[in-house]
């Protein structure tokens, strides 16, 4: 065996006791960032997952994100048109089914179609303001989670009479009314039409179930003046995290404005990125006072063996052997703490796991954990480089020792 | 023999150590030690005999001065080149074993081996037990120093110093903690070994430090030191290579 590896070894091992609190001070470290981080991350992917599932992927909207170039401007070069704003009436998109067929040509996802009205929904005398969504109810359950958020009634039952409505339920109990319950809808344009409650949702978000409601495109159709209107096509990819991409590609090939949900709420990711500065943070004090155990731990070693050290010296060893070995003693603390911490990491994130939040006002959950190796790779990285050069420094001491000066001592 | 360089040269060798009080541990020593030569140094407790054999040993850097190993001028040599030049050309035994406590017998005699990267683990391996076989200690190599007596450390610690094959062996009062007869098998071995050569055909020479005059009386040739200079330099009994 090599000399380094040899004595490094029989040091670490003969004080058995000292490296274990040293290899546990580390595996502590270790394991308790471990489920930090996975913790941490877990209830992050939870949140945008919630988030994002509440919204489409990405929306194709009939809006442009720039005016039209004008056919004066392409002819001649020094004309120049100012003043022009986005038309104010929502256009529709054109051609919706066409462009629907061929996102779906290559989207790793799926597309509903949608219309969009403002309208007011009157029910024994009480008006309240809600938007009306149109929807494809065969789609629909393709892009968004309402389908399971139907509550007393089924979202085919849009099918089932002339004019239906799905409310959501805060709609609903503001106005007092029930599934089967026929209220009016009069749109901002005047149209008005009577339609039928056949279901209620809840989505959690009181927001939406306050002022939303759903029918068939034919109805919002009506409602809106426009036969054959569409005002949003909602992708939903397999990947939420590649929308950005695809929302991109989508405006390149149609023209229409895409908002990916990322754009759409840059402001919560970036309250992430704070979030994952604060973790990373705390992992990396928690591996740094871990590291100040290893510290600790060689230098008692050095401190212990100055004479087998300095009869190390006088016999021919180098300094840098004398240093590498006791390098090599603390990275072998480190790399037993690394090994022992991933299990406690994950015996403790699973641990976590198990514990169940129960809340009056929602489904009972576990705990998000988020198990990924990016987590263990990057703990004992740091734990390790922490020995390292936790060990460097009292190696370094002890490479300097003259063996003249111990020999001369003790003789 | 006489155009071989001589193992060991001294030249005008003074070391002062710094401090508020500059002590004067050697002074303006001129030594040679040949190939052969069975060299005791002596002098009362602080005269620097001890001072002496460290800047011999490449332990001590004089400040002013040239020490000469194999011909070889050591004293501007960087520290590396010196424990390089330490683990090829010398072996040390001192009063103390300074055995590694955690390692067995076989193990620290190895411990050159392995540092001078020489040697296959089998070969070390075979080495070392012949050397521990050699001294009588065959049947202790597994053991670990506090399972052996103090003459059985002693004669690990030896074997520890030819582990290499030296051309030199220091010997800082070898006997100084052993019973009569442990000490008269010690220097017994450590006379036996100036008539051996080393692989390479050199002739070796060993040099022991001590304050017993009847150990002394034992070699062939006694250096008295006295306040960091040699008093005296006497050659009793011719060694085996003559000058």
């Amino acid at each position: 065996m090599n000399l380094v590896v040899l004595v490094a070894w029989t040091h670490v091992r003969s004080r058995i006791r000292q490296t274990l609190v040293g290899v546990l001070g580390v595996a502590t470290g270790v394991g308790f960032s471990v489920m930090m981080a996975a913790l941490m991350e877990g209830s992050q992917r939870d949140f945008i997952a919630q988030l994002v599932d509440s919204l489409p992927h990405i929306s194709v909207s009939d809006e442009r994100r720039s005016p039209p170039v004008q056919p004066a401007e392409i002819a001649f070069g020094a004309a120049e048109i100012r003043g022009q704003i986005t038309p104010a009436l929502r256009p529709g998109i054109k051609n919706p089914y066409a462009i629907m067929a061929s996102l779906e040509s290559w989207l790793p996802g799926s597309v509903a179609p949608s219309v969009q009205a403002r309208a007011v929904i009157s029910f024994s005398g009480r008006d309240t303001a809600a938007s009306v969504i149109g929807i494809d109810a065969k789609r629909e359950p393709n892009v968004s989670k309402l389908v399971t958020q139907i509550r007393g009634g089924s979202l085919d039952n849009l099918y089932k009479a002339s004019n239906a409505i799905v409310l959501g339920d805060g709609l609903a109990k503001k106005m007092g009314a029930r599934v089967g319950n026929s209220v009016t809808v009069t749109a901002g344009n005047g149209r008005s039409i009577s339609a039928t409650v056949v279901a209620l949702y809840h989505s959690g978000v009181s927001q939406i179930d306050d002022s939303q409601s759903y029918t068939l495109i034919k109805t919002a159709q009506i409602l809106a003046g426009q036969t054959g209107l569409v005002n949003e096509i909602r992708v939903k990819i397999k990947d939420a995290m590649q929308s950005r991409e695809i929302a991109a590609r989508i405006e390149a090939e149609t023209g229409y404005k895409s908002m990916s949900w990322q754009e759409a709420h840059e402001d919560l990711l970036s309250a992430f990125k704070i979030r994952d500065f604060i973790m990373y943070t705390v992992v990396e004090a928690i591996l740094l006072v871990a590291s100040f155990g290893t510290y600790n731990i060689i230098s008692t070693i050095t401190h212990e063996k100055t004479r087998d050290i300095a009869i190390m010296k006088s016999l021919g060893l180098r300094a840098a052997t004398v240093r590498q070995i006791f390098v090599l003693e603390s990275v072998l603390i480190g790399l037993a703490g690394m090994a022992i911490g991933w299990v406690l990491g994950l015996a403790l994130s699973w641990g976590m796991e198990q514990i169940t939040i129960r809340s009056p006002y929602m489904d009972s959950t576990h705990l998000p954990i988020f198990y990924s190796p990016y987590h263990y790779l990057l703990a004992g990285g740091v734990a390790l480089l922490a020995s390292v050069i936790a060990g460097y420094f009292p190696a370094r001491k002890a490479a300097s020792v003259q063996p003249v000066d111990i020999i001369r001592g003790a003789s | 023999m006489s155009d071989e360089p001589p193992l060991l040269e001294v030249r005008n060798v003074t070391r002062i150590i710094d401090g508020e009080v500059p002590t004067t541990l050697v002074a303006d020593v001129n030594l040679t030690v040949r190939s052969g030569e069975f060299v005791a140094i002596t002098g009362p407790s602080g005269s620097g005999k001890s001072s002496l054999l460290y800047l011999l040993g490449l332990l001590d850097v004089p400040t002013s001065g040239e020490v000469l190993i194999l011909g070889r001028a050591a004293s501007k040599l960087s520290e590396d080149t010196r424990a390089d030049l330490r683990l090829a050309t010398l072996g040390f035994v001192f009063q103390f074993h300074f055995l590694l406590p955690e390692f067995s017998a076989l193990e620290n005699v190895m411990l050159p081996m392995r540092a001078a990267h020489r040697l296959s683990e089998a070969d070390m391996k075979t080495r070392a037990l012949d050397l521990l076989t050699s001294l009588g200690l065959g049947d202790h190599a597994r053991k670990r120093p506090d399972q052996l007596s103090g003459g059985q450390r002693q004669r690990v610690a030896i074997a520890r110093a030819l582990a290499n094959d030296p051309s030199v062996i220091l010997a800082d009062e070898p006997t100084g903690n052993l019973d009569t007869a442990s000490s008269d098998q010690v220097l017994g071995i450590l006379r036996s070994l100036v008539a051996t050569k080393a692989a390479d055909g050199r002739g070796r020479a060993v040099v022991i430090v001590t304050h017993d005059l009847d150990l002394a009386a034992r070699t062939d040739r006694r250096i008295h030191v006295v306040d960091g200079r040699i008093a005296s330099d006497e050659r009793v009994e011719p060694g085996p290579t003559r000058i």
